[in-house]
């Protein structure tokens, strides 16, 4: 889903929604119709925010203003409160993901076992902190607070495979393997 | 006239004769813990085994839900009928393989030697517990209602709906003396009834399972594995109190829950259970599902009705509590879905049975996620006041890789740690305030000696920090100052006046938070200050290297001068 996610803004302004930026033509843009329909079921009610914002952001991959204003416009809210919103939750994200994502959890658990150890080994290898992405846009390093798997401490996902009882050189192993495996792919 | 009411006794009969049909059971751990060790693989195994064999009327293979002991997986249970069922640890695909051809009686030459993976049934893992929330935990298919109601489920909606008023509702769940499982401990049955005695056009009830301590996976698995319970606890709250409407907010890093709760409030609705003529009568109830984003701070009340409205999750002063002044002004009652997965037993069981269980201050039983430097780590249910003793070395089976017991973690970043010299405590809500930690929702980390409490007491710093919601100025500004000192101490850069600081900062921090987040935020910092001290003084000393006796002192006056204040 996130492999195919343009970096750009999907419209240079909110007004031209289902507009190409560059030709003016009008073009039909399948992850706006996600929302609309999202929109419809929960009747434009401005308290179904939070619910759209997730919708949005995984049919887009991230939030980017245009989206945000283009919501908005829609609940008949002010820009200010949809941006407010989204802005306070942890899980809603404004850049690009990466090609590739690793989320290294975090929680008590994960940490009494090392997780930061994991996290470090992660910074060496590829120079990112948490919730960066390389430049060339092939990976993403994420913190979770708590993945719920504790008893498998630590844990991490890459690629939505979650694996317990990790390493830091397991984890950079299984990193450069999912990054090796999409050049083949 | 009212619809057809749902027959009971009618699909938990048809279930019954199904799985009649089949000598053998083989249920496969589907959650989380052992999806991530190979248990997809296993499953598949079971499925092309049974296949392959022609063993399809003979076997029947069902994804359950958490089997608790996950440090072990993946687990599969094999139940014949009249046998006690086998639980088999860390099953691979050809182990799958051979469990079923064992069962079926077709050996082949070489296959993996199955009782090596066979579970002691004696375990004192299973043995110390008493499932009662997670009794269908790892039994049941939960994606199938037939399968909730072949164990019971729903009776005791229908007993409560058909038999007894809400009034009789409230004082049965005030009987049993359940107390709600959030961490809090405020009395149910009390709670119920200030909701009931309020008046509004709607009122609310609200299952918390936005589970945002890290090291607590209770509600996830009650939510996962056993839906139909929650909701059904919920419905009975519903009726209790006389709300009309209720909301299920999860977590949305809980991704399955959210599906198996609203696969469980689709067919409920199917089934009459939901909706406008509930059981054929009058009662009834609309339930929806809201989900969080990622906010630890949703988890208080007021903070978590924001977030349903669609807001940004601020808490609020309290008066006016929930049930005066809730979801858009209307009565509220929220509970954590541990609490409503309470309610049928209570109701079916009875007050008294259920009081029976744990001791005379808190009723029933806890489930603890258990996890950190043990020999089992998984989820467990034991009656309230068991000891930390009995948990740490009978059920976890002692510390892993030889290394010693140093402190058990409670209540997550509004707990505290507890120290060996007091593993004797009973874990009930007020033994365990005593010692400086909480209940909690149930997350239990034991750490072994290798662990900094100093640096534990940064982590969860940490943690508030980054989740204070920035409404007040005592937890947004001490949160950051708490977690420099502690940064500056833990790099042994700190001296006897910076911890002083600390202190004192960490006492106006809790006396002056709007919300629990803030006023417990400093708990982890205070019970590792109190149990082990010295940890932060032998820290202090290096960094600075002035005299020890001095520098003792210093910190000493000043804990001293606190208290006499």
């Amino acid at each position: 889903m996130a492999r195919s996610m343009p970096a750009r803004a999907p419209a240079s302004h909110p007004a031209s929604r289902h507009t190409d930026a560059a030709t003016g033509h009008a073009v039909s843009d399948v992850r706006f119709e996600i929302l609309d329909k999202a929109l419809t079921r929960a009747r434009y009610a401005s308290d179904h925010l939070v619910e759209i914002l997730h919708v949005a952001q995984q049919a887009f991959g991230y939030l980017s203003p245009d989206v945000l204003a283009y919501l908005a416009r829609e609940l008949r809210l002010p820009a200010s409160t949809v941006f407010g919103v989204a802005t306070f939750y942890h899980l809603f994200s404004f850049d690009p993901p990466g090609e590739h994502l690793c989320t290294v959890c975090t929680g008590t658990a994960c940490f009494v076992k090392g997780a930061d150890g994991i996290v470090a080994a992660l910074q060496d290898a590829y120079g990112l902190s948490a919730g960066q992405t390389l430049a060339d846009g092939r990976l993403t390093l994420r913190i979770a607070r708590c993945l719920g798997s504790c008893g498998m401490a630590p844990v991490t996902v890459i690629d939505g495979a979650v694996s317990g009882h990790q390493t830091a050189a397991s984890v950079v192993y299984a990193v450069q393997v999912a990054l090796a495996s999409e050049k083949v792919g | 006239m009212s619809p057809q009411p749902i027959d009971l006794d009618e699909i938990a009969s048809v279930e019954q004769q199904k799985r009649g049909r089949y000598p053998r059971r083989v249920m496969v751990c589907s959650s989380t813990a052992c999806l991530s060790s190979g248990g997809g693989a296993v499953r598949a195994a079971l499925e092309r085994t049974v296949d392959v064999d022609g063993l399809g009327h003979d076997v029947e293979v069902v994804p359950t839900g958490c089997m608790r002991l996950c440090s072990r997986g993946p687990l599969v249970r094999m139940a014949p009928r009249s046998v006690t069922p086998t639980l088999y640890q860390r099953v691979t695909p050809d182990v799958a393989t051979a469990v079923v051809r064992e069962f079926s009686g077709s050996h082949v030459a070489g296959q993996p030697n199955v009782d090596a993976h066979a579970l002691d049934p004696d375990l004192p893992f299973f043995a110390r517990q008493r499932p009662l929330v997670l009794a269908n935990a790892g039994r049941i298919n939960p994606d199938r209602l037939e399968d909730y109601v072949a164990e019971g489920g729903y009776r005791a909606l229908v007993t409560v709906v058909h038999t007894m008023t809400p009034e009789q509702v409230v004082e049965q769940i005030s009987a049993s003396g359940l107390r709600g499982r959030g961490g809090a401990g405020y009395p149910t049955g009390k709670k119920w009834a200030l909701l009931a005695a309020a008046v509004g056009e709607h009122k609310y009830v609200v299952a918390n399972g936005d589970e945002g301590d890290p090291g607590a996976y209770m509600d996830r698995t009650v939510m996962e594995d056993d839906p139909h319970r929650v909701l059904e606890g919920v419905i009975i709250a519903a009726y209790a109190t006389g709300a009309d409407r209720a909301f299920l907010y999860v977590r949305a890093e809980y991704p399955r829950a959210v599906e198996r709760l609203e696969q469980a409030i689709r067919i409920a609705r199917r089934h009459r259970l939901l909706g406008r003529h509930i059981l054929g009568t009058d009662f009834a109830l609309d339930v929806n599902v809201r989900i969080g984003a990622g906010a630890f701070v949703c988890g208080e009340e007021t903070a978590l009705m924001a977030s349903i409205q669609g807001r940004r999750g601020l808490p609020q002063l309290r008066p006016p509590y929930p049930t005066e002044h809730g979801l858009w002004g209307a009565p509220t009652v929220i509970n954590n879905v541990e609490t409503f997965a309470n309610i049928p037993g209570i109701v079916v069981g009875g007050a008294e049975r259920f009081a029976a269980v744990g001791t005379p201050g808190s009723t029933g039983t806890k489930v603890f996620a258990l996890a950190g430097s043990l020999v089992n780590t998984g989820l467990i249910e034991v009656p309230m006041g068991t000891t930390l003793r009995e948990i740490v070395e009978d059920i976890g089976g002692g510390i892993a890789g030889g290394r010693a017991f140093k402190a058990a973690q409670t209540g997550g970043p509004s707990g505290g740690c507890i120290p060996a010299a007091v593993l004797d405590t009973p874990m009930d809500y007020d033994s365990l305030r005593t010692l400086g930690s909480i209940m909690g929702s149930g997350g239990l980390i034991v750490m072994d000696d290798s662990v900094s409490m100093p640096e534990v007491a940064k982590y969860f710093m940490e943690f508030c920090r980054d989740e204070s919601c920035g409404k007040c100025v005592p937890c947004r500004a001490g949160t950051v100052q708490m977690h420099d000192l502690l940064d500056r101490i833990c790099r042994r850069q700190g001296t006897a006046h910076d911890l002083m600081l600390l202190e004192n900062l960490a006492r106006t921090v809790r006396d002056t938070s709007l919300c629990g987040l803030g006023q417990t935020a400093p708990n982890p910092l205070f019970s590792t200050l109190e149990h082990f001290r010295q940890e932060y003084l032998d820290l202090l000393l290096d960094g600075t290297g002035t005299q020890t006796a001095e520098l003792v002192d210093v910190s000493a006056a000043a804990e001293g001068g606190a208290r006499d204040a």
